[in-house]
């Protein structure tokens, strides 16, 4: 039996070979890898536009000024392009991989699958974007004349690594739905609607079933909301912090029981 | 004609493998709606009721919303574009530079059977959501106004076939075209007035967007639906629509000229 540390450094050596390959692989494609960031650049681009035409009517929405909502869409897009660097390329793929039978090849790796099928692909083009995202956040920031502390800023690094998990656990969970019907090329798209919400001010929604659902069973409203209060000095009390938290570990348990059971109903296609 | 017929019906028993996925992705699409119906709900919380924003009530703005998501259940390509740009990648296009066949007429045939295999199954979800907010919603005022509406999204229709259809046939000299296909949406998505209506825009950044495509997929169709589209606007605004069918079928035709001259049929 190895020990943890073992483990450890097997699986880091692992990734580390699995970026390198997915560096080399994208080098191929210069021309393509540079048109995607522009891609996620200008969907950017539209959110912060959005915003502004809003606030071109209003001076506040749900007590949130301007600069506090491009604060928001600044932290939504810094976890959501980390979230689609490490995760989002391997995920939307999980069905093809069903469909074709390559699961099984996977199964003989002696690393877990789970593992493989989830961080297989590293896309490095959405650093660039996370770090505009970034830049966004400082931006906006100083537009408020607001400037975090050390605590702050660590606790906003723990909070971007709960919501790239909790928004990893959820799509996770939605691939595995392609356990059962093997067409299930919508996964990504509905995905995609999903997070659409999470650069809203949670404070917009009314309380009631929408905001219930979308805070504590899918926390699409917690994940970029409460990281942005926190930099912006506006959570009303600092156990606010909790809920990301929890739910990050509770979408993770619960997304490791679904695979598990689903891997039990597993019948190879190439089989 | 008449084989044009057996693709329609070919399409429709194609799309209906779908039904379902169908059925949740018109549902899934109701999220983001929602998110954003809730944030205009709060802008309009803050003023006394009635208040007007960018020439809107509350109820006029949540009507647009829902008459965008109507439109685009319509007319939206679903797998077209990806579709086509595979037959050029694959060599699928070779078999129709024999057969007695138009790929551009057997594509369009595909797109209307989808489209309405779609529209259909999009309606469940999309008529009770209309139901839960009946209260604010404001459809077209009388048979007339429906009618103009109604050939409007036919046009828009068209429009929406030919740019993807012409984005799509950029797979005869690149690639991967699934990065223009994606930059085309972005733009169309804040151009057409999927976003937000046009008109709430500077005046002279609406006007100016009003000259390109875009309005004409969604925002002129469903400003016509609202009644905000009328008189002279409404006439200018099909001469413009008109025209951008033709330009982009016109331009389509010769994308695929030119494309053919590069093509190489690979495993075909």
């Amino acid at each position: 039996m190895k020990s943890g540390f073992e483990t450890v450094k097997r699986y880091v050596s692992i990734y580390g070979a699995l970026i390198r390959y997915s560096l080399i692989h994208e080098m191929q494609f210069k021309v393509n890898f540079l048109l995607w960031i522009l891609v996620e650049f200008l969907w950017f681009g539209l959110q912060l536009v959005f915003m502004s035409v809003l606030y071109g009517h209003t001076e506040s929405i749900a007590g949130w000024s301007k600069w506090e909502v491009v604060l928001l869409v600044g932290c939504n897009q810094f976890i959501q392009q980390l979230f689609h660097m490490l995760f989002v390329t391997n995920l939307s793929n999980f069905s093809e991989l069903i469909r074709k039978g390559t699961l099984d090849l996977l199964f003989l790796q002696p690393v877990n699958t789970r593992f493989l099928v989830s961080v297989k692909k590293f896309e490095i083009g959405n650093s660039i974007n996370a770090l505009m995202g970034l830049a966004v956040v400082f931006y906006a920031l100083t537009k408020l004349g607001k400037m975090p502390s050390i605590t702050q800023w660590i606790g906003f690094g723990f909070l971007c690594l709960a919501g790239v998990s909790v928004h990893y656990s959820l799509m996770f969970l939605l691939a595995c739905v392609s356990f059962w019907t093997v067409r299930a090329q919508g996964i990504v798209w509905g995905y995609y609607n999903l997070f659409n919400i999470a650069r809203l001010p949670i404070d917009a929604f009314p309380r009631g079933a929408y905001r219930a659902v979308f805070t504590w069973v899918l926390p699409m409203l917690l994940v970029s909301n409460v990281p942005a209060k926190l930099l912006a000095n506006t959570l009303s009390a600092p156990q606010d912090l909790l809920p990301v938290f929890g739910m990050a570990g509770l979408c993770y348990v619960v997304s490791e029981g679904v695979w598990r059971w689903s891997l039990r109903h597993y019948t190879s296609a190439s089989s | 004609m008449e084989k044009y017929f057996h693709v329609v019906g070919l399409g429709i028993q194609n799309t209906l493998a779908y039904r379902v996925n169908f059925l949740c992705r018109a549902a899934f699409g109701l999220v983001p709606l929602a998110g954003t119906l809730f944030l205009w709900k709060a802008i309009y919380a803050d003023r006394p009721t009635g208040a007007i924003l960018g020439g809107y009530t509350l109820a006029q703005m949540i009507s647009y919303y829902l008459l965008v998501t109507v439109v685009d259940s319509i007319t939206a390509v679903a797998e077209d574009d990806w579709q086509i740009a595979a037959d050029i990648k694959d060599g699928g296009v070779s078999q129709f530079l024999l057969k007695p066949m138009d790929y551009l007429g057997y594509r369009l045939c595909l797109y209307g059977a989808g489209r309405a295999i779609y529209t259909t199954m999009a309606l469940i979800p999309v008529s009770f959501f209309i139901l839960f907010q009946r209260a604010s919603f404001v459809g077209p005022a009388d048979p007339q106004t429906f009618c103009l509406a109604l050939f409007s999204i036919f046009l828009a229709g068209l429009l929406q076939f030919f740019i993807a259809y012409t984005v799509a046939l950029m797979a005869f000299w690149v690639l991967d075209v699934s990065t223009f296909i994606f930059i085309q949406f972005a733009l169309e998505y804040l151009a057409s007035g999927h976003l937000f209506p046009l008109d709430i825009l500077p005046p002279i950044l609406h006007r100016l967007i009003l000259l390109t495509p875009y309005p004409y997929l969604l925002y002129f169709p469903v400003g016509i639906s609202l009644g905000q589209i009328r008189g002279h606007d409404l006439w200018r605004g099909f001469i413009l629509q008109a025209f951008w069918v033709v330009t982009a079928f016109v331009i389509a035709r010769i994308m695929w000229a030119r494309g053919l001259r590069k093509y190489t049929a690979v495993g075909g």
